[in-house]
C-alpha cells in the first residue's frame, strides 16, 4: 500500500514535469508559472482531506505566500508592475486573515 | 552585455525559488503532524517566495516595480515567520496532539496549558 502511494506520487510529479517542460510551448516564464500553480495543488489537496482546523489554517497561510511568489513571476512576464501591488496587499490581506483565523481557532477552546 | 548576466542571475534565484516552494509544499502533505508540516512549509515557502521576488528585483533593475518586489521580500521575511508562530501558539493551546512518538513537549511542560491528568495529579 505505502509503494503504491510512492509510485502515484512519483508518477505524477514525472508527468506533470514532462508534460510542462517538453510538451507545452510557451513562454519559459509561464511554465514557471505552471510549476507555481501545480504546487498549490498539493496545498489544496491539504485544504480537503487535512485532518483537523490547524491544517487547513497553515495551507491557506501557505498559499497565500505562494501565490506572491507566483504574481511576481507573472508580472515579470506581463511587464506591468500593478502585478505586484496586488501581490503586496495579497501578503498583508494574507497576513492578517492567518492572526484573525488562529485568534479563532484559539477561542474555540474558551468556549467548550 | 552585462544585461544579460543579471538576466541569468536573476533566473537562477527564480528557479531555486522554485524549488524551495516545491519542497516545502511536499512536506506540507507527506509529513505526520501539524506542528511538522508548518515547521517543513513555512521556512521552506518563505524562503522560496522570497527568492523568486529577489530575482524579479535582480531582473527588473532599479525601478518602481523592482523597488516594490525587494519591498515583498522585506515583508515576507517580517510577517510569515510571526504568522506561524501565531497559528501554532493557537493549535497547541487548542488542544491539537502531537504525533505518536514524540520525546518532549517543553511547551506542555513549562506552561501548564492544557489539563493533563496525570501532571495535576501530581501537584494536587
Amino acid at each position: 500500500m505505502r509503494v503504491f502511494r510512492w509510485i502515484i506520487g512519483v508518477l505524477i510529479i514525472a508527468g506533470f514535469l514532462f508534460f510542462n517542460f517538453f510538451v507545452y510551448e510557451g513562454a519559459l516564464l509561464l511554465k514557471l508559472v505552471n510549476f507555481g500553480l501545480f504546487c498549490s495543488l498539493f496545498v489544496l489537496l491539504r485544504v480537503i482531506f487535512g485532518p483537523t482546523p490547524a491544517d487547513r489554517i497553515v495551507a491557506v497561510d501557505i498559499l497565500g505566500i505562494l501565490i506572491v511568489g507566483m504574481l511576481g513571476i507573472l508580472g515579470l512576464y506581463y511587464d506591468q508592475g500593478f502585478l505586484m501591488d496586488v501581490a503586496l496587499i495579497w501578503a498583508l490581506l494574507s497576513f492578517i486573515a492567518s492572526l484573525a483565523f488562529a485568534k479563532v481557532l484559539e477561542g474555540r477552546q474558551l468556549d467548550e | 552585455m552585462s544585461n544579460t548576466v543579471i538576466d541569468t542571475i536573476g533566473l537562477i534565484f527564480i528557479y531555486i525559488g522554485l524549488a524551495f516552494d516545491f519542497f516545502g509544499v511536499l512536506g506540507l502533505v507527506r509529513l505526520p503532524d501539524i506542528y511538522n508540516r508548518l515547521q517543513a512549509a513555512t521556512k521552506c515557502v518563505t524562503f522560496g517566495s522570497a527568492g523568486i521576488l529577489f530575482g524579479v528585483f535582480l531582473i527588473q533593475g532599479f525601478t518602481s516595480f523592482g523597488f516594490k518586489a525587494l519591498l515583498g521580500v522585506a515583508f515576507i521575511f517580517l510577517t510569515a515567520p510571526v504568522a506561524a508562530h501565531v497559528i501554532s501558539r493557537a493549535a497547541h493551546r487548542s488542544g491539537i496532539p502531537l504525533v505518536e512518538g514524540s520525546v518532549v513537549d517543553h511547551y506542555q511542560d513549562d506552561h501548564d496549558l492544557k489539563e493533563d491528568p496525570d501532571v495535576s495529579a501530581e501537584t494536587s
